[in-house]
């Protein structure tokens, strides 16, 4: 069985969780074609159609982290490319930020993962998504380092606060 | 304020006619009880007006006379700080026990405020500053305060020493939040009178406005293009224009309003004390998020390296409210990797032998 939690040690099975926020014009039309030019790649995760990665705000990635993706994918049309002009500018001013707090929250910079991706590009979704799989399965579930942390306190947190829920 | 609501004062009372209260603090700095002494004469109002039943910084009340109290004694107790150690549980679920309402007073009690920023570390990490390498420091055996210690006149005993910093409301339900690093003057004597008075909103409620600090700020905005970010100690800001134009972080545009914008009028960026605005699911990232979306340019490389300048996002987007950010603290994703684990001597489960008591 899938050692969710991670707490034995054992990763041979562990399957990552991860999120995939992409835009509609360019990135989600390249997982398309992935689809239909049947291409594989693994099924590890879970697509969100978003209308542009400039909609992706950072709560998003944090969200996600915090309630147990393993690792997060955004990714939008090449630069030049955005159908409304500017969003995959925007999203590309908010990385660099979301990325160094990442790192001072103490998550690897591997489960962080901004790409640009076109709708010609299927090819180099799935070898994405095969890359991330690869690299987060060594590094464990997430939620491992954080429920130790927790657990360590031996408290039991008033759950109506909607206070750490351990991920 | 909103409109009275439920939780106002007692029907009963008690028979000396007066509002009993408990005022508490916590992993705090004591600016927060200062706050309370600061609503001047209105001070005199509160002790016409109420019992004080147990407040650390100003009277001798010991725990035990709160233990000896029936419950729901209290008609309000105000805690201040964050949650630290276990004493502060303790006392927190003792008078959660004993109060009719509870107020988290202030920003740490509220968000975690200033002492969250250690979430951001583990305890072996603060021990290892706090004990060995802090420049002020003589420890070679690195001796660490045990939770217990054998005395021949008997044992010795420290509260445990949490490895993460909570938010009042992670430990015990809480009717009202009076946001500030300390709440303003104004702010505790409105909510003093609200209490006096029973007029008070839904629980729930954050005794502040429900706008972006933003709106009520009178300096001047003009369309955000930032090539460079300052700290406020490198730049002597234009008092007329929005901060955040000048290319210096102002919390502002993801932080409550209802402190008066006092910073800003002694022209100093917004700090975030008062917490996220009503619709931010979380300050912090949308903080970030503003910031990001200001920056000048198209070109990668242009991006990161005015991006770079932001020295400490963690710290200066989530100065006040990490405990309550939705990671809440750091995974330490590294320092599990290698295998570095917590210090056995400071876990309540193992039982101390009583030899690592500090020399």
């Amino acid at each position: 069985m899938t050692d969710r939690s991670g707490t034995t040690g054992d990763l041979s099975g562990f399957q990552p969780r991860l999120v995939g926020f992409l835009c509609n014009w360019c990135s989600y039309t390249g997982a398309d074609l992935a689809g239909t030019a049947r291409m594989k790649y693994p099924a590890n995760m879970r697509i969100i159609r978003v209308m542009c990665s400039g909609r992706v705000e950072p709560v998003l990635v944090l969200k996600a982290f915090a309630e147990g993706a393993d690792g997060v994918l955004v990714s939008g049309c090449h630069p030049g490319d955005c159908h409304y002009m500017e969003g995959n500018y925007k999203a590309l001013r908010r990385r660099f930020l979301v990325e160094a707090l990442l790192e001072q929250f103490g998550i690897d910079r591997r489960r962080f993962r901004f790409q640009w991706i076109s709708a010609a590009e299927g090819d180099r979704l799935a070898e994405i998504v095969e890359e991330m799989v690869a690299e987060i399965r060594l590094l464990g579930p997430l939620g491992r380092a954080r429920e130790r942390l927790f657990q360590a306190d031996h408290l039991s947190l008033n759950p109506a606060a909607g206070g750490p829920s351990p991920a | 304020m909103g409109k009275p609501g439920t939780q106002g004062r007692p029907k009963e009372g008690h028979p000396s006619g007066k509002l009993q209260l408990g005022i508490y603090w916590c992993a705090s700095c004591g600016g927060c009880d200062i706050a309370v002494l600061d609503i001047n004469e209105k001070i005199l109002d509160v002790a016409a007006l109420a019992d004080i039943k147990l407040w650390p910084i100003a009277l001798d009340f010991k725990y035990e006379d709160v233990r000896a109290l029936p419950d729901k004694a209290l008609d309000v107790s105000f805690i201040n700080g964050a949650l630290r150690n276990s004493e502060q549980v303790e006392i927190v679920e003792l008078l959660r026990k004993k109060s009719k309402t509870v107020v988290a007073f202030g920003s740490c009690a509220c968000w975690g405020g200033i002492p969250a920023l250690a979430n951001l570390f583990d305890r072996n990490q603060i021990f290892e500053r706090v004990y060995g390498t802090s420049p002020s420091t003589v420890n070679p055996n690195r001796s660490v305060p045990a939770l217990e210690s054998r005395m021949p006149e008997g044992t010795l005993t420290l509260p445990t020493f949490y490895n993460t910093v909570y938010k009042l409301d992670d430990i015990i339900p809480v009717e009202y939040y009076l946001p500030g690093c300390p709440p303003p003057a104004e702010l505790v004597a409105e909510a003093v009178d609200a209490i006096a008075t029973g007029n008070l909103p839904p629980a729930g409620s954050v005794l502040a406005k429900e706008k972006a600090l933003c709106d009520s700020c009178p300096r001047e905005r003009a369309e955000k293009k930032v090539t460079t970010f300052r700290r406020v100690h490198e730049v002597q800001p234009d008092p007329d224009r929005c901060l955040l134009d000048q290319g210096i972080i102002c919390c502002g545009p993801a932080t409550r309003d209802g402190c008066g914008a006092r910073c800003l009028e002694a022209n100093m960026p917004c700090r975030g004390c008062f917490g996220p605005t009503p619709e931010a699911v979380e300050q912090g990232a949308k903080m970030l998020s503003a910031v990001g979306s200001i920056i000048e340019g198209r070109d990668e490389a242009e991006i990161k390296r005015v991006a770079a300048q932001v020295v400490d996002p963690a710290g200066t987007f989530y100065r006040f409210g990490l405990a309550a950010s939705l990671l809440h603290r750091s995974y330490q994703e590294r320092s599990l990797k290698e295998g570095v684990e917590l210090d056995s001597r400071l876990d309540p489960t193992v039982v101390p032998t009583g030899k690592e008591a500090v020399t």
